[in-house]
């Protein structure tokens, strides 16, 4: 993602050391910009002829397609997510802390479940539609169904609702480090509660609600699963047809990086957000919720049920019935325990590897700050923004050309085959994925360390640390709950991620998503419910975690205040 | 579990002790979902003792094995569409093979002239309809006539199941003309063209189209019961009808498989391809996946054999892959999709 605004203007006096933590960072930039650099040396491959023959027939459709499938999606995750984090953070009501971790939920089901679930929930076969037959007193479908649900309009509403918790995660942030300072004064001049939200609470967000609209629309441009299910032909799924259908490569690649500009529109947007970010950071007394009666209460409390039983309930109960009617017709899967240990191994390995590698280029930013350290956190964080597809053919590129390599070097001075290193080692999965999801654990750790006072640095480096020593005594320490928050939310998306997955893993592995996807694939979902479900409940654990690490920041905002006089009193002592 | 060692142990080590074993073992590479062939393997397993390992890899096939060049451990490739084994071969990913086993089982159409590739069984590209509807008989051309308007459900219009159908009305009647079809085809559409085939007898039921075009064994495994009740009430809402093109037959594509280029284990491959055009697999084939055996002669299931005589289409699988780009891009230039 954008780099966060330069905080170097206001450093004067540039720190010394942290030259191993720029080139680190840099080496992890170039490490995710490699894929990408494939793709283009694609796409150059491609005639000219074929690039018109593109930009006609298939841009301008797909480009319009996506355009309002953002807006939509974009529309509806920003007012679903502020709502709800609003409703959460300024309102006492029964059911309020259940609801703060349970609007999380969502982020356990990948869209491309989503999307099926609802196509069997609203078919004219399925309960919804049967229920209002029968009220309305119809025998047959063929005399009443609604619209069907393959549509923009349905897709906008999926996805919308399974990506809200994008804006609601850093919005909720935000209402509960703002100041209620600028809340009561507006309140003493008689504004009212409305008012207060859309006129002071709202924009003072903003910055964070951008933020998060612009993670949910890059994970709607990425989605392939739903679109494809849905009917919608994005520049994701046009890139997709065009490899596969038409076998050119080269074409898919132009149209992906016509995709990138886009992306590279959006992140400009963030980064504009960000801009004017620091405002919004004021001390003093933070917001208290209000204590609502007790049928506004009941009110506010079924508001907040609404998107995690859209988003959520609904989905998750229709995977329970069909896993259970799945499990007395033909028992449990043997092969399900294995893919379930295989997604995990896969997904913790690079859970662990995109921590290490976002806090690198976090920190270099912070220690190091300037266009160099800048340039690398961005590029590092690019992976994001390309569709998944496109990473892993990236990176299949790339690690094929490493392992030809290392194979024939090792034919020629050791005269034995290594084999395939990393594509046959599922190295390339872990290494697709860190590419593809560094931007969290990075985003995380650079707020988090926004967060530490820079008094606090120089207090350290005067009692003689260096620049590492004062990373893993003071920096580790005060940002490791941020970073456990970008490593849970890597850990849900590596779970749920399936084209690299189904790409570059070794032979014999399956996960849970590429089990899935074989069975969806040759239309036999039913056999894949439970595996669908498996997912779901792998993803949903770490999401719960989130709730406690990352949806809480007041909990570490308010050591802020002590942290600061904490290192007044270390720079004293 | 050796796999777990393999993947995430230090990646040298773990293939040393892969190469090691490889006497008796057989790397697939194949796109067909692992469910439809594990019964295949099991059994090839049985009569000859060599252990298969698979990667199930959809849509990424030709690139994996190009990138893994020489050091690629895929000694099969396996997959549906006879234009994606044409692409396979255009690639210089496979190597010839000269068998008089697969030669004397596999129709001459049905296969590459020069060994590169294989068909290994058949499926119809065949209309279904609500078994309430009075049709007896339809041809291919007939489906963009008006008075099926918003009657008619279909998958994407880029899928290759249907990209191989466009492409062989290409074959009959020109790029022109198949582009005033198409149109009139999309403007028959109940829905979106999405989903899947079996999605198709689902909307019947649903009351949302009347027809649906759809590959032939997706019947066979919903009314068969081995996806469960729901599916068997979709596959009984639905009666079977063979459409034929007005000069020529019913469109067939099959499912095929190469041996690849560098394969490490080129004999075992050949075993395999030999084998599964056995009476033994190519029975498996029909009863276990209901497609149509490639080998004259062999049994068809019930299911499958109730729809009729399949009159196959005269135009040869290679002219069809021929036109299947020009198909894609008319689905594009139409909007089939949007």
């Amino acid at each position: 993602m954008a780099a966060p605004a330069p905080s170097w203007r206001a450093t004067p006096r540039a720190r010394k050391g942290g030259a191993a933590w720029l080139t680190a960072a840099s080496a992890a930039a170039l490490f995710v910009l490699l894929p990408l650099l494939a793709l283009v040396s694609e796409a150059v491959q491609g005639s000219a002829a074929h690039l018109a023959g593109i930009a006609t027939t298939i841009l301008p459709a797909a480009l319009w397609t996506t355009l309002v499938l953002l807006a939509g999606v974009g529309a509806i995750a920003a007012s679903v997510g502020t709502t709800a984090a609003w409703l959460v953070t300024a309102h006492d009501f029964p059911g309020r802390r259940m609801l703060s971790w349970a609007l999380l939920l969502p982020l356990a089901m990948p869209t491309y479940i989503i999307a099926y679930a609802y196509l069997d929930i609203l078919h004219p076969l399925g309960p919804v539609q049967g229920l209002i037959r029968d009220l309305l007193g119809y025998a047959s479908p063929r005399e009443f169904r609604l619209p069907d649900v393959r549509s923009m309009t349905g897709c906008v509403v999926l996805l919308g609702f399974a990506l809200y918790p994008y804006v609601y995660i850093p919005t909720r942030a935000m209402f509960l480090t703002q100041s209620s300072g600028l809340l009561d004064a507006s309140r003493t001049l008689g504004v009212s509660a409305r008012a207060r939200f859309w006129r002071v609470a709202l924009p003072l967000a903003r910055p964070a609600v951008a933020v998060g609209v612009s993670l949910a629309l890059m994970e709607a441009l990425n989605d392939i699963g739903a679109a494809e299910f849905l009917g919608v032909r994005t520049l994701t799924v046009s890139i997709y047809t065009t490899w596969i259908t038409r076998t050119d490569l080269p074409g898919a690649a132009q149209i992906a990086l016509a995709l990138l500009m886009v992306v590279v529109l959006l992140v400009a947007l963030e980064r504009w957000a960000r801009r004017s970010q620091r405002f919004a950071s004021g001390g003093g007394r933070t917001l208290q919720p209000r204590k609502a009666g007790p049928f506004a209460g009941i009110g506010l409390l079924i508001l907040g049920l609404i998107p995690i039983l859209i988003g959520f309930a609904a989905p998750a109960l229709y995977l329970v019935q069909a896993a259970w009617s799945r499990y007395q017709f033909a028992g449990v899967s043997a092969r399900l325990a294995g893919e379930a240990l295989n997604t995990i191994l896969l997904a913790a390995s690079a859970t662990a590897v995109a921590a290490a590698l976002g806090l690198v280029v976090a920190y270099a930013l912070r220690i190091r700050p300037g266009p160099h350290s800048a340039w690398a956190y961005r590029l590092a964080t690019v992976g994001y923004a390309a569709p998944g597809t496109v990473i892993a053919i990236g990176m299949l590129i790339v690690l094929g050309l490493a392992d030809r390599t290392i194979d024939a070097a090792a034919h020629h001075w050791f005269g034995s085959a290594a084999g395939l290193v990393f594509l046959g080692s599922g190295a390339a999965v872990v290494l697709a994925y860190v590419a593809r999801f560094l931007t969290i654990p990075a985003g995380a750790v650079e707020a988090g360390l926004a967060r530490i006072p820079l008094s606090l640095d120089q207090a350290s480096r005067t009692l003689g640390r260096g620049a590492t020593g004062t990373f893993w005594q003071v920096h580790l320490p005060l940002s490791a709950p941020a970073l456990a928050a970008g490593a849970l939310l890597v850990f849900v998306d590596c779970v749920k991620e399936l084209p690299a997955t189904l790409l570059l893993r070794p032979l014999n592995v399956e996960t849970l998503a590429t089990h899935l996807y074989g069975e969806a694939a040759r239309g036999t979902y039913e056999e894949a419910a439970m595996a669908a479900l498996a997912i779901v409940v792998i993803a949903m654990l770490p999401v719960v975690l989130l709730a406690r690490v990352g949806v809480m920041p007041n909990r570490h905002a308010a050591p802020r205040q002590e942290v600061r006089s904490g290192g007044a009193a270390a720079a004293a002592a | 579990m050796s796999r777990f060692s393999r993947f995430f142990a230090a990646a040298g080590v773990a293939l040393l002790a892969t190469s090691a074993a490889q006497a008796q073992e057989l790397n697939l590479y194949t796109t067909r979902e692992p469910g439809l062939i594990e019964p295949l393997l099991a059994s090839f397993k049985t009569a000859t003792g060599i252990a298969v390992n698979t990667v199930f890899l959809k849509d990424g096939l030709a690139e994996r094995v190009a990138n893994e060049g020489e050091s690629s451990p895929a000694d099969v490739l396996m997959t549906v569409d006879a234009g994606n084994l044409v692409d396979l071969v255009e690639k210089g990913l496979t190597q010839a093979v000269d068998s008089a086993a697969l030669k004397g089982a596999i129709p001459e159409a049905l296969r590459d002239a020069d060994g590169h590739w294989f068909g290994l069984s058949m499926r119809a590209r065949v209309l279904y309809a609500a078994k309430g509807l009075d049709l007896a008989a339809i041809s291919y051309e007939d489906l963009a006539d008006p008075k099926w308007k918003g009657k008619i459900c279909i998958r994407s219009g880029q899928h290759p199941y249907n990209t191989a159908l466009f492409a062989d009305y290409i074959a009959h009647h020109g790029a022109a003309e198949t582009e005033t079809w198409l149109k009139g085809l999309k403007a028959n559409l109940a829905r979106k063209a999405a989903g899947g085939d079996r999605d198709g007898a689902k909307d019947i039921a649903g009351g949302i189209c009347d027809i649906a075009i759809a590959n032939s064994y997706y019947v066979g495994l919903m009314r068969s019961g081995k996806s469960g009740e729901e599916q068997v009430a979709w596959g009984e809402a639905i009666k079977v009808l063979l459409p034929t093109f007005k000069d020529g037959g019913t469109q067939v594509n099959i499912s095929g498989a190469a041996v690849a280029k560098h394969a490490p284990n080129r004999d075992a491959a050949v075993k395999l391809l030999e084998y599964l055009v056995s009476d033994e697999a190519q029975k498996i084939y029909a009863e276990a996946n209901y497609e149509y055996p490639v080998k004259p002669g062999a049994p068809i299931d019930p299911i499958i054999a109730s729809f009729g005589e399949l009159k196959i289409d005269t135009v040869p699988l290679t002219e069809i892959v021929g036109h299947r780009k020009a198909a894609s891009a008319l689905v594009d230039a139409v909007g089939f999709d949007n």
